[in-house]
């Protein structure tokens, strides 16, 4: 940040006349962004952080009232909002890290000249460009499903008649939601992967090569440092994300069987439940969790933004 | 396997025996990378197959793979039979994604240009305002959004979403629009103002072209997002307003009998997306990585 900085102030000072002039012709641009953004994200989570210490369900219009930290108590305490949080947590972690894996190789596999390269990498990005209801309702009814679903099918085809035919979301519900959600998300860390193998060094691992190095020593001290960002970088803009993921868990599984995540529980308790003042203290711990995986965030992309700016 | 072939490329005389043994191996990883590839796209393939079949030959174990095909899911999905017409809800996605990508075009642009061309004091400091906004959870906004819209009579309403998609855009697009705004060389807008440009003129002229691209691949990526969108459409609208996806959840109980209209519908519903993210498809990464990434 102070790198960059330093960079424009050079170029300032050696027009003072033209600064002050320009100071708010600078900003006035910036402002109408600034401020409906102010208006439409701030404002509301204020509202959020209010109606989180009142008791104000809409069902008893004449309960509301100041509740302190009655909300938060009743959050953390309660045992449903506690297996959301450990299922948002199991969730988050295992199609992050997964997909990261996956999407690792496969960007590896596509880093190399083959015939065809284009066309295989149109391929792994079409499940991130599914509409991801549309996504979660075909792994749904046309995958899973025991009769009639994809899986089933092939397992009958390969097996004969007498082939296993488990119920996919019912035996194995979070896995489930992981599966679909790890098939989404592994072409975006393949995106994001191969946009950093693409960057790296040549000239330093044709010299490496030439010394001698192999295939995995070039990979492990080279390649993978050098990754190491997009890796970070992927893994938590993929976090952000998944943390909030919504569509894939109320269309596969309703939130049933334990895979009902914390922004699943929170639309429950505010649209269903109509139990405002709960609904907004688990929103305001949402936040906090998020705010800590943002923090990383945020120390990533400014690494690398600090990089460019230094360039 | 491989040390050897590398090891072997030391030597000019024996790099001539080397590239045969890498290429095999480079044939077989290219055949990896395919089968990958294919796995990948298999539901997406198998979803637009099934939406050809009749329900009957969609419904079967094993899978009928050579069934003849037939429009009758999307005839079915578009009302010939009963249910709700898809129109609807197809034309508010539409109305809503475009309207708020305009929306965001006119807020960002400038902004994007006071964080690059000429930046205000602290830019990179503002540059993480809007990016900390995106990583406020949605649901964590809603109940305060849902109760000013009822209060203020805008449930059910496209504008009410129109707004919204635009505030959730607008941090991504404020991010990209400045990393393509960066790449305007300085010195070509110096010259152009010492030879006396005026700043239409210089924006017209000298800075449109190059940044064009960029801002096809911005709008791109924001109609994306905001086609796709569930949670605030959900909870935000119902009959008037309702978008293709809160469309698509009257589908989530809906047994057999409907697999080919079920799958027609994905289809449908995900074509603008797939057709617009094949077209960005290069600029999708710097998009998705916020600008961070070139």
């Amino acid at each position: 940040m102070t790198t960059t900085q330093e960079k424009v102030t050079p170029q300032r000072t050696s027009q003072p006349a033209l600064r002050r002039t320009g100071d708010w012709a600078r900003r006035a641009p910036l402002l109408p962004a600034l401020v409906f953004l102010i208006i439409v994200t701030q404002l509301p989570f204020v509202g959020t952080l209010v109606i989180s210490f009142m008791n104000w369900n809409a069902y008893y219009p004449d309960e509301r009232g100041f509740a302190g930290f009655d909300n938060f108590a009743r959050v953390l305490t309660d045992v449903t909002t506690r297996e959301a949080i450990v299922t948002t947590i199991v969730l988050t972690v295992s199609v992050v890290l997964i997909s990261l894996v996956l999407g690792m190789l496969v960007a590896l596999l596509l880093d190399r000249a083959f015939l065809g390269r284009g066309f295989v990498r149109t391929m792994m990005i079409t499940p991130f460009l599914v509409v991801p209801v549309a996504a979660a309702l075909v792994w749904k009814h046309a995958l899973y499903n025991p009769e009639y679903g994809l899986f089933n099918g092939l397992l009958t085809g390969i097996f004969g008649a007498g082939a296993p035919q488990p119920d996919w979301v019912s035996t194995m519900p979070l896995s489930s939601v992981v599966a679909a959600l790890v098939w989404q998300w592994t072409p975006f860390m393949m995106l994001i992967i191969l946009a950093g193998l693409q960057s790296k060094p040549l000239d330093v691992i044709e010299a490496a090569q030439l010394d001698g190095c192999s295939n995995f020593q070039i990979f492990r001290h080279m390649t993978f440092p050098h990754l190491r960002q997009y890796l970070e970088l992927g893994g938590l803009l993929g976090s952000i994300y998944i943390v909030q993921n919504f569509d894939a868990v109320f269309t596969i599984t309703s939130g049933g069987l334990g895979t009902a995540n914390l922004p699943y529980t929170i639309y429950q308790t505010f649209y269903n439940a109509q139990d405002y003042g709960r609904a907004s203290a688990a929103g305001v711990v949402v936040v906090i969790g998020t705010i800590l995986i943002a923090t990383l965030a945020l120390r990533t992309v400014s690494s690398l933004f600090r990089e460019e700016g230094s360039r | 396997m491989t040390t050897t072939a590398e090891r072997t490329a030391l030597t000019p005389s024996e790099a001539a025996v080397a590239p045969p043994r890498r290429r095999r191996s480079g044939a077989f990883l290219g055949v990896l990378a395919w089968i990958v590839g294919i796995l990948f796209v298999l539901p997406v393939v198998w979803m637009v197959l099934t939406s050809f079949h009749s329900e009957n030959d969609a419904a079967t174990n094993p899978p009928s793979v050579f069934a003849p095909l037939t429009l009758d899911g999307y005839a079915n999905f578009f009302g010939a039979s009963t249910g709700a017409s898809p129109w609807p809800p197809l034309l508010n996605s539409m109305t809503a994604s475009v309207l708020s990508t305009l929306l965001v075009l006119i807020l960002a642009i400038p902004a994007a240009y006071a964080l690059s061309i000429r930046p205000v004091r602290k830019w990179t400091d503002v540059l993480f305002f809007f990016l900390s906004t995106k990583m406020l959870p949605v649901v964590a906004g809603l109940l305060p959004v849902y109760l000013i819209a009822q209060g203020i009579g805008m449930l059910d309403n496209i504008w009410l979403l129109i707004v919204l998609y635009t505030s959730m855009n607008l941090p991504i697009a404020v991010w990209m629009m400045r990393s393509f705004l960066a790449e305007v060389p300085v010195e070509i807008l110096e010259a152009a103002a010492v030879d006396g440009s005026s700043l239409t003129h210089t924006l017209r002229v000298i800075v449109m072209p190059i940044v064009l691209p960029g801002i096809a691949a911005t709008s791109l990526i924001c109609f994306i997002f905001s086609w796709n969108e569930l949670l605030f459409a959900r909870v935000l609208t119902a009959t008037v307003a309702q978008t293709a996806p809160v469309f698509l959840t009257s589908f989530v109980t809906s047994q057999g009998l409907f697999l080919a209209k079920v799958c027609a519908a994905a289809v449908v519903v995900s074509l603008p997306v797939l057709i617009a993210g094949f077209a960005a498809q290069d600029k999708l990464v710097q998009g998705l990585s916020l600008g961070a990434i070139k």
